[in-house]
């Protein structure tokens, strides 16, 4: 296998300099469990770090305390190096209403808070939870109550739309279709179909047709309501984006050895850069090693083979053939990692041996930690 | 069962049982239409064919005859190709695109994206030729993960809160007749692990309580024994009789003296680890039992996911009767 740069995590863990760490890649990777590792393993190194989860696992969550979801961070450690560590799980529908409270009048707010568009958009998982992943780590960011903050990004259907909500965000609000149904507020109250020309009207028609009366009456209330307070919305959408192209920002990417999880991997490492996000490295879990490797799986598997035709040795050769899949485990792993790092030779990557169990408490996350950072 | 839903969490091969299944259903001459949500094309890399369009096209045959037919859905295609069949307004459908209307509709009630694609697999399920017989025995849908899916099948109830009347509304009833129907089933992929397994209890639950028909569970990705469990439980308490390796090691003419006990030593922390896992995954495995589905085990394919082992799989999946 080519040797890649070894990822130093210890270097941007103790550099003041590091301020957010964004954890991404694809589902089922352990990006959480990196995310809360890291935090801790900071926090033990004498950082005051704050980890944002947007959607942990239940036994994880246990294991660093958290109960319930929570708007706000919870302190897990104190260390006695004078680090320490804050987590906590983004709440998307409260966060939301906070924004909505925060920037229109009370009238205002209500109405847009009880309106059925509102709580489908605040509580659907698809896309608002990225807007709000952005809203909170700039929140957090502007307190400044933590000197560094580490964040495991949603489980998204492409898990970089994080970086496209602000744009997206920028589209929605600038689309013709937002100013057609904002109209009526400025035209004193007429129809927002009748003073447009025949194509707006051909459209209005079709939709009118399409879902009824009713939800083009909703969705006008809602999204006039609306359209005061997202300027300042996409005002800090755009800052935190800036944010994240700061040198103080680390992004890593996580992954496991497998091909699907390597391919996304590659694609998320391609994408910051077209997007000129500071990659720190990639870190691949669940990398199996064996604690035999100088015997080959070759060798392995010809002696168990010797030892059955021969009749002897059972306990031998059923351990010869364990060693042997493991081995062709490790070197399945290997080559999918290879396809990466012939594809991006200078990213520096960290392997972190598997497990034989999951994480359940401070321990087990320390392990992780340790295992990152020995790489 | 008509519509199989096939949901997991994220790394547990739903792409791949999904692909499998639907091989296994298209057995004996039948026609199954496999279909994929999220814009990943995932069905064309594991049959290692070019992304697949949003057309319905023929994409492998069954072992006995039969045939795998795939699509892609695409949400804005689905939204013409529905505007154009309901309303026969193919034009209104081009002029909302431009205006980015689709854009907006999925942005503010992301909803209706969802009731686009499960409206158009229920058109699927429900299609008939000109002979008045379904055009699909089996339709398989590669749904998206376990943490997602009872809202995306549900997306009917959301959509129901915005759009009470009207044609949208009567759209969503019709999905819901068929994902709510008998003939329709919810799988979940897993492992032998703890997470995957905590999330396919809580995935149940979830479909439980919203009405939806469970199906079965495929644990996928699973190791034949290799050693007697009198010697894994043994192992697990760290006992290993290295000196019986060392003799082994040395009747293979692996290694001799000190070498040999090295070599012993380390294999014997491989076998302790193993048994570790295997306990683990035993005590996974009684846990699922609780949940009283129906359980289908699919075997770990040492080369990896390739079209022989779809095959291999979808095999595996007749001979446990769950197609």
């Amino acid at each position: 296998m080519r040797k890649p740069a070894t990822l130093d995590i210890d270097a941007i863990l103790d550099d003041s300099g590091t301020r957010i760490i964004v954890c991404c890649g694809s589902g089922g990777v352990g990006k959480t469990t990196t995310a809360a590792a890291l935090g801790l393993r900071a926090a033990e190194r004498g950082r005051c770090a704050v980890v944002l989860t947007v959607d942990p696992a239940r036994r994880l969550a246990q294991a660093m305390g958290l109960s319930e979801l929570d708007n706000t961070p919870r302190r897990i450690v104190e260390c006695e190096s004078g680090g320490q560590l804050f987590a906590m799980m983004l709440d998307m529908k409260r966060t939301f209403d906070e924004i909505i409270e925060a920037h229109a009048d009370p009238e205002r707010a209500r109405q847009i808070l009880s309106n059925p568009f509102y709580q489908s958009l605040s509580s659907s998982f698809a896309g608002t939870q990225e807007y709000m992943a952005m809203e909170k780590l700039g929140q957090l960011r502007r307190s400044d109550e933590w000197d560094l903050i580490i964040v495991d990004t949603p489980p998204s259907r492409s898990a970089l739309d994080f970086l496209d909500a602000p744009e997206r965000l920028g589209r929605f609000l600038d689309g013709r279709f937002i100013r057609l149904l904002t109209a009526p507020a400025k035209a004193g109250g007429r129809s927002a179909f009748r003073i447009f020309n025949a194509g707006f009207g051909f459209v209005a028609g079709a939709l009118t047709k399409l879902l009824g009366a009713q939800v083009i009456k909703d969705l006008q209330t809602f999204v006039s309501a609306l359209d005061a307070v997202f300027g300042g919305f996409r005002q800090r959408a755009e800052l935190t984006y800036k944010l994240l192209q700061a040198p103080g920002t680390a992004f890593l990417v996580v992954a496991a050895p497998e091909r699907d999880a390597m391919r996304e991997a590659s694609y998320f490492v391609e994408r910051l850069a077209e997007e000129r996000m500071p990659l720190a490295g990639l870190v691949v879990n669940r990398v199996h090693e064996s604690p035999a490797a100088t015997l080959s799986g070759v060798r392995s598997a010809a002696a168990a083979e010797d030892l059955q035709s021969r009749g002897e040795h059972e306990l031998t050769a059923a351990v010869l053939r364990l060693h042997t899949g493991r081995m062709q485990l490790a070197a399945r792993e290997h080559r999918e990692q290879d396809r990466f790092v012939t594809a991006h030779p200078t990213v520096p990557v960290a392997q972190v041996a598997a497990m034989s169990e999951d994480v359940h408490d401070l321990a087990g996350l320390r392990r992780i930690g340790e295992l990152m950072a020995k790489a | 069962m008509r519509l199989h839903v096939v949901t997991g969490k994220g790394g547990t091969g739903k792409t791949t049982v999904a692909a499998a299944l639907a091989l296994a259903l298209a057995s004996g001459g039948r026609k199954v239409l496999l279909v994929e949500v999220e814009g990943r094309q995932g069905i064309a890399q594991i049959f290692d064919l070019p992304p697949l369009p949003y057309e319905e096209r023929r994409i492998a045959v069954a072992p006995d005859g039969g045939d795998v037919y795939a699509l892609a859905v695409d949400p804005e295609e689905a939204m013409l190709e529905y505007l154009e069949m309901f309303y026969g307004m193919r034009r209104a459908g081009r002029a909302l695109t431009k205006m980015g209307v689709l854009d907006f509709a999925t942005t503010i009630a992301p909803g209706f994206r969802d009731v686009l694609v499960t409206g158009k697999t229920s058109e699927a399920v429900r299609r008939r030729g000109k002979d008045g017989k379904r055009v699909y025995d089996a339709v398989v849908l590669d749904a998206p993960p376990t943490g997602r899916i009872t809202r995306f099948l549900n997306v009917t109830e959301e959509v129901a809160d915005l759009a009470r009347v009207g044609p949208i509304k009567n759209h969503s009833d019709l999905v819901r007749g068929v994902v709510k129907s008998p003939e329709t089933a919810v799988h979940f992929v897993t492992l032998l692990e703890e997470m995957p397994v905590q999330e396919t209890l809580d995935g149940l639950a979830d479909l439980q309580a919203a009405g939806l028909p469970p199906g079965g569970v495929f644990i996928n990705m699973v190791r034949e024994p290799l050693l007697p469990q009198p010697v894994l439980d043994k192992a697990v308490k760290g006992r290993v009789d290295t000196a019986e390796l060392v003799a082994g090691l040395e009747a293979a003419g692996l290694a001799t003296g000190g070498d040999a006990k090295a070599l012993a030593e380390a294999l014997a922390e491989e076998l302790a680890e193993h048994a570790r896992r295997t306990e683990i995954e035993r005590d996974e495995r009684d846990t699922l039992t609780a949940a009283e589905r129906p359980s289908y085990e699919l075997p770990l394919l040492a080369d990896g996911v390739d079209l022989a082992g779809l095959y291999e799989l979808a095999e595996s999946i007749r001979t446990q009767g769950a197609a």
